[in-house]
């Protein structure tokens, strides 16, 4: 690997111990970025957008993202906790969110700073853009989730002009919070203040490591919204008896923020109805596909999220994401519309400083600098490709007879390896000897060698 | 446009690639332009040129599936550019002037109703590619060639 991709720091990582080589995740995978090597499961870096599917699929649950424990709030004199607005959807039998915000601070957070707050301030930014910016592109992609954004980057690199050049919610959340901290504390230095993410997915523990956009992150540490459940769930009945009503008000964003926990939450609050919010790693693939190539017609604004449902069905969430909806639903139902808005001075905060570059796209998926090389290299791969069997089967590690012939004439992979093909040439020798035949399993076999014995 | 002496000169490397389109799929057209798209990302094509074949390609397939009952393509890469040719028994084209301008269509109420059929599928293959000629013959079927220069200015 070269020096511009050795360092790229992924939250998603790999057991070795629990994982044992099946190809569940090589085929979920939507950036085809795992093969199985030596009975393990193998995480391509270049490829990987940190989505988290292969956490949320393994059936030996060999898949781990990486975050902060919660004892990180310790190393700081003073901690606030920025929830994600998918985290009021975890809990039943909750009146409002003031309840969940209120317990926060029984684990240890000094303060709370909402990141539905931020997202109005997105919110409202983006319809400012919307109206005024002339020559936008259009449509404009959403920039609120890091696995698309990525996605993005790494296979449609014609997309990321239309990407919005807003930095995501929580980031703005982090920097706002970072600032008040600082004003109402001027006897802290900003070190000895921990901004501390609650978060639903791997990706966003990525984004804050690696931001793209912008040069660093004001989150400090990010800490599994499935870590502080259990912990939040234990103090909720402790805050439900003081009342509602004699609680410290600490609720500070309205129906638009907290809507962002939800698909389609981000696009309604644009006040266009010109809109489309797909979710789900398929359907988003399938939209940039068709969007790649001018199939979507005339719209304003696409809303896309990795996970179903959106950032409810994280893989770091607790609940159904389908139900943690409807429970924000109910949640919002009294809440005013929007409580916070974007101001001029918010500016330098909101938008980002770096473009994203698509540098790493042009390296990873091309065949051979060399283009005349890269043209044989490409016929050859077809040859290998039409000589495999074709029934993706995934046995050779890779997710399909496709990917695997790209892996021989990438050098990752010999063609030895399709054990389809040494069925065939099996198959030939049993036409000699029938007692070979018969150790070919019914499925594998051609039908040549398929001798009247179908009542096995 | 693109030099058809220089683009039809022998040259070393050569990549063919073939697809055969169902006809009355609405529903997998546009496959084999994904495809198409995938192969040329692994030859580092610039995406601009990736973008043009495959907007240019996928118009066909619609017209393919709308008007011939499906049909074949045949692509060849070579270091010029890339010479996307699609072949079809359809109805032939009638008009030509007419279908070439934007907006004129013969496409059936029913794919309308799908949300194709806007007369904007040749215009649009014109529109992407460097050169284009179409040979038809009512009742006999369509060839349509289309030649993208992978040269980015």
């Amino acid at each position: 690997m070269d020096s511009n991709t050795s360092n790229i720091f992924h939250s998603v990582t790999l057991d070795p111990d629990k994982c044992m080589g099946c190809v569940t995740c090589v085929k979920r995978c939507p950036t085809e970025a795992i093969r199985v090597r030596d009975g393990k499961a193998s995480i391509i870096n270049e490829y990987c957008i940190d989505c988290g599917e292969c956490i949320r699929v393994c059936p030996h649950h060999a898949k781990h993202a990486i975050y902060d424990p919660l004892t990180v709030i310790q190393g700081y004199r003073r901690s606030i906790a920025l929830p994600a607005p998918a985290l009021y959807g975890q809990f039943s039998h909750i009146e409002s969110t003031d309840i969940v915000l209120n317990a926060l601070l029984k684990l240890g957070f000094d303060d709370v700073f909402e990141v539905a707050r931020a997202a109005e301030i997105v919110s409202d930014r983006t319809r400012q853009i919307m109206e005024e910016e002339e020559d936008l592109p259009k449509p404009l992609i959403s920039c609120a989730c890091p696995a698309v954004v990525r996605l993005i980057r790494v296979e449609y690199p014609e997309l990321i002009g239309n990407l919005m050049t807003l930095v995501p919610p929580v980031e703005l959340a982090a920097r706002l919070a970072a600032r008040k901290a600082m004003v109402e504390h001027p006897e802290l230095a900003r070190e000895d203040i921990g901004v501390i993410f609650i978060t639903p997915c791997p990706a966003k523990v990525t984004s804050m490591r690696a931001p793209l956009g912008f040069g660093a992150s004001e989150i400090d540490a990010s800490v599994a919204m499935k870590e502080v459940y259990p912990k939040l769930l234990e103090h909720l009945p402790e805050i439900a008896e003081i009342g509602e009503m004699n609680l410290p008000e600490l609720q500070s964003a309205g129906r638009v923020g907290v809507s962002w926990s939800g698909s389609g939450g981000e696009a309604t609050a644009l006040l266009t109805e010109n809109y489309l919010a797909a979710d789900g790693m398929e359907n988003v693939v399938h939209v940039l596909d068709s969007l790649e190539e001018e199939r979507l017609g005339d719209l304003d604004f696409i809303e896309l999220n990795a996970c179903a449902g959106g950032c409810v069905g994280g893989v770091l969430t607790v609940e159904n994401p389908y139900i943690a909806h409807t429970r924000v639903q109910k949640l919002r139902k009294f809440m005013p519309v929007s409580l916070n808005h974007f101001d001029n001075d918010m500016l330098g905060l909101i938008t980002n400083d770096e473009p994203i570059d698509y540098v790493n796209f042009v390296a990873i998926q091309k065949l051979s600098d060399d283009y005349e090389e890269a043209i044989s290299l490409l016929a050859q791969m077809k040859e290998i490709e039409e000589s495999l069997p074709g029934i993706d089967c995934g046995a050779c590690g890779a997710p399909s007879c496709a990917a695997f012939a790209e892996d021989v004439i990438r050098g990752n992979a010999k063609k030895g390896e399709c054990i389809i093909s040494l069925r065939d040439r099996l198959g030939e020798l049993a036409e000699d000897d029938e007692d070979i035949g018969d150790f070919i399993p019914r499925p594998f076999r051609s039908g040549k060698e398929n001798r009247g014995d179908d009542n096995h | 446009m693109l030099d058809m002496q220089t683009a039809s000169k022998p040259h070393r490397a050569k990549l063919y690639l073939h697809y055969e389109i169902d006809g009355d799929d609405f529903t997998r057209a546009g496959e084999a332009s994904s495809k198409l798209k995938q192969s040329l990302k692994q030859l580092g094509l610039s995406p601009a040129v990736i973008r043009r074949a495959a907007i240019a390609m996928y118009e066909g397939e619609i017209n393919m599936v709308a008007h011939a009952d499906g049909g074949v393509i045949d692509v060849d890469i070579d270091t010029a550019a890339i010479t996307i040719v699609m072949r079809d028994t359809g109805n032939g084209i009638e008009d030509i002037d007419a279908a070439m301008k934007e907006g004129y269509s013969t496409a059936s109420d029913e794919v309308r109703q799908m949300g194709f059929g806007a007369g904007m599928g040749l215009p649009n293959m014109k529109k992407h590619s460097d050169y284009m000629k179409i040979d038809t013959k009512v009742g006999e079927g369509t060839t349509v060639t289309m030649k993208i220069s992978i040269m980015s200015e």
